[in-house]
């Protein structure tokens, strides 16, 4: 990301959506014009008569042509069923998705397709997205009929799609089959068939958690160059939240469903405002501090065991009160909601001003 | 480290698998030891042999593997003798003893390596009574206490594999692999599929156990920040052989081997400046076509033609102070990777 898409004066103007202006203004928006906007997303599932997973509470983001969102948090946070909600493929029990400016209403199925185009979902798994049965070019060739028509030729879009995830010489990946590719190779053909639809936004769920490490930055790079060049909208969902740091502009951090912050990644990653977020922080492993902080055991004394999303009758209180070393009765009785640090920041967190005091007093506002 | 005899001592260990196609060398020569107390750790890409190496130094590989070559030296101080014991040419009985009790290991999918139908607390009495038969009572003690240890609660003992977490599960492979006192504590994998809070409350566990029962660690992965963080030395593997062999802080100073110096410019870091980052383009070699010379060659950005011929023995590292510090390159030394051009990183 560039200096000044990270300085807080150089946010473009507000989108109009007639909707409740947003607490906070995407660092995003510098990228281009908006895409995709989810506003007020809820999703309970009913786990039985009486208990129900609120799995994702309250979130609004907004992806911009060119620009790239991360989602980061743990398992089990809510960022799937916040990818699946945009995708399409599940009903947000409240809330809105707004593309290019219209709500989307799904209800027909020549309406989901047209939004399957646009909005294409890319999985994380390399080793199950793809048919074992069928070699690359029978997967790429199939959607290049179905979202670009039966006129075009089908097989020089395939040879131009191998082309364009790097999978070369094309000729000689399109007759190979699932099992004689690496996994970054499938990765690369999921990618290829998710741009087979020509779609302006791609929700990138995990790609490279399953990959190698040394592996991984090649095929971000790759995301960043196919967003650059095709101007795509990008969703980068991630536990790595170092990874998010180099590839997003905007950073959104959940935890047990909630967005607990968000602003520009950089300052997100370098000064984090929530309790939370200073917790993924502190715990991402740090080869510039060799051994120390492991060995001082101070990690293993602030790091919390299991805290699970919330069940139940709706949750009471702030969703990190059971882990949090800031924690007074107010925490547990009110969930805090997303609060303005400065116009492009914000957390949810009764005590700022303890947890990030430099943050709370306006000290780089 | 200590001039001491190693606990652990693998000896020019070749392993095989013999397929159809050809033999797969997937460990070739390898040399390696383990101090008391000592963390070792063995990074590499999947494929590399890391896994190969440590259940074949333990005998624990099925055909079609094959030991090839080589010594596992055991020198624990339940082994009784003044002489170390060849895990590879140990009887039966004495490998069946030494396995679990003194040498353990945690397996990389904890799901798959716990029974499925047993309870927690049943698993880890198992593991422990198999070799220790202690007292009914003295056994439940150790267990409720192993499971403390490892930051279990202790209504959990009477819970099934599936319905705990994955660091939970991961945690109760961990208690297992204590449970008969071990001197040394294979770990392949342990926390990649964890998430990094679970993974560092873990790994921050394994050192404080590690520190209290003095216990050694050879940890296995393909993260190498996390290495260096939490290993005393670290052993660099590709293509069945070792590339690079240092303590962390030589290790991260002065990489001496591109492909060390390749994974080090692997990962994002969050701390501190924005770095320039690269990966290691392309892709580890099919281990059955054996070239003579550096397996590295196609991916290695120094490759000169002498590369052909380098006979990959560990030689010191040129211009490191590290005692102990070895390479398996003759060309590239740290200085050379200090002053390589920067390329674009990620979002530069
Ligand atoms: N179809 C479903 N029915 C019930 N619970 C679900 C369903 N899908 C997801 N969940 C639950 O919702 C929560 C959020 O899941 P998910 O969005 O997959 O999280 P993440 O992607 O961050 O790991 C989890 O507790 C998960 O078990
Ligand atoms: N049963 C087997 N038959 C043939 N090749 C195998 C077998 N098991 C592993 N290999 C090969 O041996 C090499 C090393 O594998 P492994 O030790 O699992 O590596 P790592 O643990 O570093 O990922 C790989 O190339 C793998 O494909
Ligand atoms: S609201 Fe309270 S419990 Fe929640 S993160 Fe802030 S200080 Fe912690
Ligand atoms: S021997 Fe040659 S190919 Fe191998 S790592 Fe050294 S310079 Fe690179
Ligand atoms: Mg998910
Ligand atoms: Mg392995």
């Amino acid at each position: 990301m560039s200096e000044e898409t990270s300085d807080p004066t150089a946010v473009a103007e507000p989108v109009v959506t007639g909707e409740p202006a947003p607490v906070v203004q995407s660092v995003a928006a510098a990228r281009g014009p908006l895409a995709l906007e989810a506003i007020g997303l809820n999703k309970d599932f009913r786990l039985s008569r009486t208990q129900t997973l609120h799995a994702v509470q309250d979130v609004s983001l907004s992806l911009y042509k060119g620009g790239v969102v991360a989602l980061v948090g743990e398992s089990g946070s809510g960022k799937s069923t916040v990818a699946r909600m945009l995708a399409g493929q599940e009903r947000p029990t409240s809330g809105s998705v707004i593309f290019n400016g219209k709500p989307v209403d799904l209800k027909s199925r020549s309406a989901f397709r047209a939004y399957k185009s646009e909005v294409q979902y890319v999985f994380q798994d390399p080793f199950s997205s793809l048919n074992p049965v069928h070699d690359v070019g029978y997967h790429l060739s199939r959607p290049v009929r179905l979202h670009q028509g039966r006129s075009v030729e089908v097989q020089r879009e395939v040879m131009a799609l191998l082309e364009q995830v790097r999978l070369t010489p094309a000729a000689q990946f399109k007759p190979k089959y699932p099992h004689e590719l690496s996994g970054g190779q499938r990765q690369r053909v999921s990618f290829a068939r998710a741009l087979a639809a020509q779609p302006s936004v791609l929700l990138a769920d995990e790609p490279v958690s399953m990959l190698d490490v040394s592996i991984r930055l090649e095929m971000l790079n790759l995301l960043d160059d196919l967003r650059k060049r095709l101007s795509l909208a990008l969703l980068y969902i991630t536990h790595d939240i170092a990874s998010a740091r180099y590839f997003s502009d905007e950073v959104l951090v959940m935890y047990a469903g909630q967005v607990v912050e968000r602003g520009p990644a950089e300052d997100v990653t370098q000064q984090p405002a929530h309790p939370y977020t200073q917790l993924l922080i502190a715990s991402a492993p740090d080869p510039d501090n060799l051994g120390s902080v492991l060995r001082s055991g101070n990690v293993a004394a602030g790091a919390a065991r299991i805290g699970r999303a919330t069940s139940g009758p709706a949750p009471v209180g702030c969703p990190f009160a059971t882990r949090c070393p800031f924690v007074d009765d107010k925490c547990r009785a009110e969930n805090p909601a997303l609060q303005r640090i400065t116009a492009d920041r914000a957390a949810a967190c009764w005590h700022l001003d303890r947890a990030a005091p430099a943050l709370a007093t306006g000290a780089i506002a | 480290m200590s001039s001491s005899r190693p606990v652990l001592e693998i000896r020019d260990l070749s392993v095989a698998y013999r397929t159809p196609s050809g033999d797969v060398k997937a460990a070739s020569h390898v040399n390696l030891s383990l101090h008391k107390g000592e963390v070792v750790g063995l990074c590499g890409e999947s494929g590399s042999g890391k896994s190969t190496l440590a259940y074949g130094a333990c005998r624990l590989l099925r055909p079609p593997a094959v030991i090839t070559g080589g010594q596992v030296l055991y020198s624990g101080s339940r082994t009784g003798t003044a002489t170390a014991l060849d895990i590879l040419r140990a009887p039966q009985r004495d490998l069946r003893a030494i396995r679990w009790r003194d040498v353990a290991i945690v397996f990389q999918s904890a799901m798959n390596a716990l029974n499925p139908v047993l309870r927690v607390r049943d698993q880890i009495l198992d593991a422990m009574q198999a070799h220790l038969r202690l007292p009914r009572e003295e056994a439940h003690e150790k267990t409720a206490k192993l499971l403390d240890l490892v930051g279990i609660p202790r209504e959990r003992l009477r819970s099934y594999p599936h319905e705990l977490s994955g660091g939970m599960r991961q945690r109760v492979m961990i208690a297992m692999a204590l449970a008969a006192d071990p001197e040394v504590v294979i770990m392949d994998e342990p926390t990649t599929a964890l998430d990094v809070v679970v993974q560092r409350d873990i790994l921050a566990q394994i050192v404080e156990l590690k520190e209290q029962l003095g216990f050694s660690v050879l940890f296995i992965t393909h993260d190498m920040s996390l290495l260096l963080e939490l290993a005393d030395r670290i052993a660099v593997m590709y293509a069945g052989q070792l590339m690079e062999l240092g303590d962390s802080a030589d290790i991260k100073v002065a990489p001496a081997h591109p492909y060390t110096q390749g994974l080090l410019r692997s990962f994002p870091s969050l701390h501190g400046a924005r770095r320039d980052l690269t990966g290691i383009p392309g892709s580890p070699p099919d281990l059955r076509d054996t070239n003579p010379g550096c397996p590295f060659i196609p991916r290695c950005e120094f490759a000169v033609p002498a590369c052909a011929e380098v006979d990959m023995t560990l030689a010191p590292v040129a211009g490191s102070r590290g005692i102990g510090h070895v390479t398996a390159c003759p060309i590239v030394t740290p200085e050379m990777a200090k002053v390589r051009v920067p390329t674009e990183g990620v979002r530069s």
